[in-house]
């Protein structure tokens, strides 16, 4: 089989910059931790109340500038439904689904994670304006969808 | 005025070489049912542009999800699998001899099981019992028999598909020692690739889906059912793509008056397409928990694969264009482009699909980015990359087979009329894109959810954005949704002209002579089991150890939940 020779030229510099490209994104994951959000831990879906951490939704703080937010999704909101954190905290997220599937997800920063039942999935954030943030659910979870949100305060 | 597409003297060469008339026929009934569900499709997609902009209100017997669920339905799955079964067996009608009666009948047999499957789900989606969008994620839960639509649909396009590789292989013996036409080639890494993908989704439908909504069983495994569903959904994308590679690399060489740049290197291309695009199915899971950050980054390597038989494709169709504009006289850098039928929408539609696949390409390369997915994933963005993609790239390639096809199939004349009719309509659609998918592509950035009816978040100020931008407003979106449906309507009226209307008389099935190379292809391209043993190799490498671990440390399931979608 023969290959042009402009052919080549273009397979060699299109494969060498994929190398180059997958390098950077696996340096960046696994070398500086910039992972998308797998969390291993499970839960029984249709008991998801009796069971720690879910059987208290809401925050808890950890250290000084750092909190917990247990979250319930479920169609068609969340549950707490608004929390309260002072402006510089770091939010660690970790949410689970009582029912389908949803997505925990806050517009203009990285937070965006599905919620799939009988899985725990997280993330974290660290708030360094004030305001109130929204969260949407962006998948599909039944007619009431467009109305699944709740609010994140930052306060100074 | 000279209208260069209609120098049928020189483009018409091979009127005798036809469509056997028993195949034609098969081949029509798939083109009806495609373009009928094409129509009532845009319908939905017209009010999806207009529901989510806030210009309207559906009435109270239709749901926005219902819609969108009937939307993705008929133009992704219906629209693009009949089209494509119409392709290919006129296709290997033309190039390989006209269908035994007893595979002919096999044909008929898979298309009707096809039409039972779609008409019981579409019955269903009418019912509002379906409204679980085309992907029917579980444990969302649509009417039992929506499943059996789609396992039928699926077996429908198994036996269609049984019936092609059966005329290729009868072909194969009846001429031992012959490198097989190309296009008959293409046409079987097409429907192999689409065989091994479906096993995914029979897999979850039969086994779990079924059982769980007739009642059979409790619960369902959500993340194994997930998993199968795009171990099928990735190469679904390659299954409408591959057909539309067929037409470049077959067809639009002929319409351009040259002949292909390469026998072997698209022989490789499509084989790469085969083994690569399988095995990547965790790149639409990125975001869920469940799967470690190892397979899904493995699966993404694996992904990226896809990128060299794509730009082998791109060097070999513009090879095709330069050297055949060279020999038409064309000098210089650029000068050849001039000497290629830009007023013929055979060649101009397909082209500005390939155009438009520059920067779906780079989009997609960034929806594939493992972290980055984070940014877009689930957002409007997405849904403005696939209108580029399929919605683009492939329909504009449709569209441009559909102009000799149908008339070749009915037996009438491409006039330049029609000719007339597709320049605008290509325009129309690309300029409708460019608005929908532009505004979608931006407004996703902002956020902006997929999959979501008319909602400002109680007036909070990060979606009424959504809403004030110049451009990366939801009106930009259903603008371009209207001239989009304008340009719908208009092929629809084509589909209707080309069937019916057109004077009769003869227009060329075009298939290029075979590349100067093409006595030199090595003959391991034959080899289909080395193939689809390489395919499955990576298949289990990929999903093996995943997918175990899914069963394996499964946690308790999810029962049927069918209330929330009414
Ligand atoms: C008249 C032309 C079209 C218009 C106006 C249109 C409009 C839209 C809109 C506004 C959405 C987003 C809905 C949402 O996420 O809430 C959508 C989704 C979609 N469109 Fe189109 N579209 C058109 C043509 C097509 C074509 C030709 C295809 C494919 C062959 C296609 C495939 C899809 C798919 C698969 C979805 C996603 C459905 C889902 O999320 O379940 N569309 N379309
Ligand atoms: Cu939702
Ligand atoms: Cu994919």
């Amino acid at each position: 089989m023969h290959l042009h020779r402009y052919e080549k030229i273009w397979l060699t510099f299109g494969i060498g910059s994929l190398i180059i490209f997958l390098t950077v994104l696996g340096v960046s994951a696994f070398a500086m931790g910039h992972q998308p959000p797998s969390h291993m831990a499970k839960v029984d879906p249709q008991n998801v109340r009796s069971e720690a951490p879910f059987d208290e939704p809401g925050l808890r703080q950890i250290d000084e500038t750092t909190y917990q937010a247990n979250i319930i999704a479920m169609a068609f909101t969340y549950q707490p439904n608004k929390i309260e954190v002072p402006v510089g905290s770091t939010v660690r997220f970790h949410v689970t689904s009582s029912d389908v599937v949803h997505s925990f997800t806050i517009p203009n920063t990285n937070v965006n994670f599905m919620v799939t039942p009988g899985h725990i999935n997280m993330a974290e954030h660290t708030f360094t304006e004030p305001g109130t943030y929204l969260v949407l659910c962006n998948e599909y979870c039944g007619t009431g969808h467009h109305h699944m949100q709740m609010t994140i305060e930052v306060v100074e | 005025m000279k209208n260069s597409a209609l120098r049928v003297e020189e483009y018409s060469s091979d009127l005798d070489v036809r469509v056997a008339p028993k195949d034609a026929a098969l081949s029509m009934a798939h083109i009806y049912i495609a373009f009928s569900a094409f129509l009532v499709g845009a319908i939905a997609g017209l009010l999806q542009g207009l529901v989510r902009g806030g210009m309207i209100e559906l009435p109270s017997w239709l749901g926005y999800y219902q819609i969108l669920t009937a939307h993705g339905v008929l133009l992704a799955l219906v629209f693009t699998t009949y089209f494509i079964f119409a392709f290919l067996f006129a296709g290997m009608s033309r190039t390989h001899g006209a269908f035994s009666d007893r595979l002919r009948k096999l044909s008929w047999t898979g298309f009707i099981v096809l039409t039972i499957g779609t008409l019981l789900a579409a019955v269903l989606i009418i019912l509002n019992e379906a409204s679980v969008l085309y992907t029917f994620y579980a444990p969302l839960t649509a009417h039992p028999l929506y499943y059996v639509g789609l396992t039928l649909f699926v077996v429908g396009s198994w036996i269609s598909g049984a019936a092609l590789l059966a005329h290729y292989f009868s072909w194969k013996k009846a001429h031992k020692g012959e490198r097989t036409p190309l296009f008959g080639y293409m046409t079987v890494a097409t429907i192999v690739l689409w065989i091994i993908a479906c096993l995914g989704v029979a897999v979850t439908v039969l086994l779990q889906m079924i059982p769980w909504a007739f009642g059979l069983t409790d619960e369902i495994n959500v993340l194994l059912s997930r998993t199968l569903f795009w171990y099928f959904g990735h190469p679904l994308v390659y299954f409408w793509l591959l057909p539309a590679y067929i037409a470049w690399y077959v067809s639009i060489p002929k319409i351009i008056g040259g002949k292909l740049f390469s026998d072997s290197l698209a022989r490789m291309a499509f084989v790469l397409f085969l083994l690569f695009s399988i095995p990547v199915g965790f790149h639409h899971q990125l975001m869920e928990a469940g799967i470690s950050h190892m397979w899904k980054f493995i699966q993404t390597l694996l992904t990226f694969v896809v990128i060299v038989p794509s730009l082998m494709t791109a060097f070999s169709i513009f090879g095709t264009f330069e050297q055949t504009g060279r020999a038409k006289g064309g000098t210089g850098i650029f000068y050849w482009l001039h000497k290629l039928p830009w007023k013929d929408v055979r060649f101009f539609a397909p082209f500005m699909g390939m155009i438009i696949f520059i920067p779906a390409g780079a989009g997609g390369i960034i929806n594939a980015s493992f972290q980055m997915n984070a940014v877009i994933h689930n957002t409007l963005w997405v849904v403005g990359h696939f209108h580029l993609t399929v919605g683009s790239t492939v329909l504009l390639t449709f569209f441009g087979i559909s102009y000799w096809l149908i008339p070749h199939l009915t037996g009438r004349k491409f006039t330049p009329f029609l000719n007339r009719l597709g320049m605008v309509q290509t325009w129309l659609w690309a300029i409708g894109m460019f608005f929908m998918s532009g505004g979608m592509h931006l407004i996703g950035l902002l956020g902006a959810p997929r999959r979501t009816a008319y909602t400002t978040y109680q007036n909070h100020p990060d979606a009424l954005v959504w809403f004030e931008g110049i451009f990366t407003n939801y009106i930009t979106i259903a603008i371009g949704g209207v001239i989009l449906f304008v340009a719908a309507v208009m092929m629809f009226y084509n589909f209707i002209y080309m069937t019916w209307l057109a004077p009769k008389g003869d227009t060329e099935f075009p298939i290029s002579e075979p590349a100067e190379d093409a006595s030199e292809t090595p003959k391991v391209f034959e080899n289909w089991k080395l193939w689809i043993g390489i395919a499955i190799v990576l298949i289990l490498f990929a999903y093996t150890i995943p997918i175990y671990d899914m069963i394996v440390n499964a946690p308790p399931g999810s029962p049927t939940f069918d209330y929330l979608i009414k």
